[in-house]
């Protein structure tokens, strides 16, 4: 699948930030005025600005208003709706933390639940594709929750949580490569079934693509560039978001040190979201006799 | 609504077989005329006459070869539009509604005002069958000629998909494949047509004719026996004369 810059840092950003946000309206950590303003500003923006970057990648923006229609069966127009339940309810909930420094509990609560909701449902918009085998499996949400909660607890600075999360975290990521590696294959997706013309799909081949030049299909669904690199940015990716900030998060605390941890993490969850698209095929790819 | 409906009055489809498509193209050039002049956003074309030409079409003809263990190896030509599956993954995983199955002939559609191009009907689709337009920025894909094929105005033999009325081989045929007396869904019946990625459980309407059995032979070259050498003693008259030639 063709890693496209807006939804790589769309599902980045909002994941950490919807993650940060769940925290701080369960109220962890507790505070008020200006320090609850800069922690609830950071949640926001991220969650924000990750939305906003992902409607780049929209050939009409400015219908995005549509999106709210089709929540009965659409995981897009459902994570239209639990984004802004949960936007507007931790905004609620920072407003009293911020000016009245007042800890609204139920409103915390229920922010959490919609912000958690919402990176579930993101991740359900990639689980639900059976045409991209290893998007297709209950890994995705798994691990879409367990980075954004990681992430999280990292970035609202609750070290105790933060350190065993990083770690299932590396781990799931690490299982989620294992099995997504078999996925294509085990799908039983293959050009014997996608032509009918053998039972075999070694005896039958891509003999002529349909067209000389390339295509949308082409450009969206056939990405291979930087596959080769794919072990070593696997590596980059589980040591800087996970590793390092674990080794950062074990010393002794100050403020740059957590600062480097999330730097770290924020640049290693970039590699391994970069990674989940373009390591992702789609059985179109069969068609043409690519992967 | 992106729901699916549970049943539809008609299923409206495409029968295409794979013995008789020669492969010419002709259809992907009259279906992208037809659908770029009448319903919808034009199918446009980016740097048309450049070096890296890109543009939308509807229908596409691959071509594989087929290689079995026993037998020859041979083409195939092999057309791909939309399938209209009964249960389509574009329809419901579309956010605004813009696309869309019809209940009264299964038709899959898309209502352009309403697409905002995120592409992700086409992420579900496992067939390739819908492409963004490079222009217009909105989801194009096979309408089965929806402005044809009810089109009082246009003479009876017109009134199907582009496709099968340009199809100079008869490879394309159209009809209700949900009615089991049907010219297309006897042909399906006979020759035993298929689904495309059954295992995706799209359940897609258009079906595929297999090509037919070749006939078999003995000898994979039949000129091959008269290309011996001829290394045998000749025998009679021309054994004498062998040998009275050689003696002179």
């Amino acid at each position: 699948m063709h890693p496209a810059p807006s939804v790589i840092i769309f599902t980045t950003l909002s994941g950490l930030g919807f993650g940060l946000l769940a925290f701080l309206c369960l109220g962890y950590p507790s505070m008020g005025g200006l320090v609850a303003f800069v922690f609830f500003a950071i949640g926001f923006g991220l969650a924000i600005g990750g939305l906003l970057s992902s409607t780049f990648h929209l050939g009409h923006p400015e219908r995005a208003i549509k999106a709210f229609s089709q929540w009965k069966s659409s995981w897009l127009s459902r994570e239209a709706w639990l984004s802004l339940f949960a936007l507007v309810l931790s905004g609620i909930y920072a407003l009293g933390r911020i000016f009245f420094d007042i800890d609204l509990a139920i409103i915390g609560l229920l922010s959490a639940i919609f912000c958690i909701a919402t990176v579930f449902a993101t991740s359900m918009i990639y689980a639900q594709l059976k045409t991209v085998p290893r998007w297709n499996s209950g890994a995705t949400p798994i691990a879409f929750l367990v980075f954004s909660i990681a992430g999280g607890a990292l970035l609202s600075g609750q070290i105790s949580v933060a350190l065993p999360l990083l770690a299932l975290a590396g781990v799931i990521q690490i299982l989620s490569w294992i099995l997504g590696d078999k996925a294509f294959t085990q799908s039983g997706t293959n050009l014997a079934t996608a032509t009918q013309l053998t039972l075999n799909p070694s005896e039958v081949r891509s003999f002529e693509a349909p067209h000389t030049g390339t295509n949308y299909l082409l450009q969206e669904f056939v990405y291979k560039v930087g596959r080769k690199h794919s072990s070593k940015l696997r590596i980059m990716g589980s040591i800087l978001a996970f590793g390092m900030p674990i080794i950062f998060l074990s010393l002794p605390f100050s403020h740059f040190i957590a600062l480097l941890a999330v730097i770290t993490h924020i640049a290693g969850m970039f590699i391994i979201r970069w990674l989940f698209f373009a390591q992702a095929e789609h059985v179109v790819g069969l068609y043409y006799g690519k992967r | 609504m992106t729901l699916l409906p549970e049943k539809t009055e008609k299923k409206l489809g495409l029968v295409i077989d794979l013995d008789t498509c020669v492969g010419c193209h002709a259809c992907v050039v009259s279906c992208k005329g037809w659908n770029t002049e009448n319903y919808g956003a034009p199918l446009s074309d980016e740097n048309a006459f450049g070096a890296e030409p890109v543009g939308s079409f509807l229908n596409r003809i691959h071509s594989y070869e087929v290689t079995p263990a026993d037998k020859p190896a041979h083409l195939v030509h092999f057309p791909k539009s939309c399938l209209h599956c009964e249960n389509a993954p574009c329809v419901t995983v579309c956010p605004t509604g813009a696309s869309y199955k019809r209940v009264e002939d299964g038709i899959v559609l898309v209502n352009e005002s309403d697409c905002i191009g995120c592409g992700l009907c086409a992420w579900a689709c496992p067939y390739g069958a819908r492409e963004m337009d490079p222009i217009e920025k909105v989801m194009k894909k096979c309408t089965l000629c929806v402005d044809r094929i009810y089109n009082e105005n246009l003479p009876k033999e017109d009134q199907v998909p582009s496709c099968v009325r340009t199809c100079p081989a008869g490879a394309r045929h159209f009809g209700d494949l949900g009615d089991p007396n049907s010219d297309v869904s006897i042909l399906v019946e006979e020759r035993g047509g298929t689904d495309l990625m059954p295992e995706q459980g799209t359940l897609p309407v258009n079906k595929y004719l297999p090509p037919r059995p070749k006939n078999q032979m003995d000898s994979t070259d039949i000129l091959a026996p008269y290309l011996e050498p001829i290394a045998n003693e000749p025998d009679g008259f021309f054994k004498w004369l062998d040998k009275t030639l050689d003696g002179i």
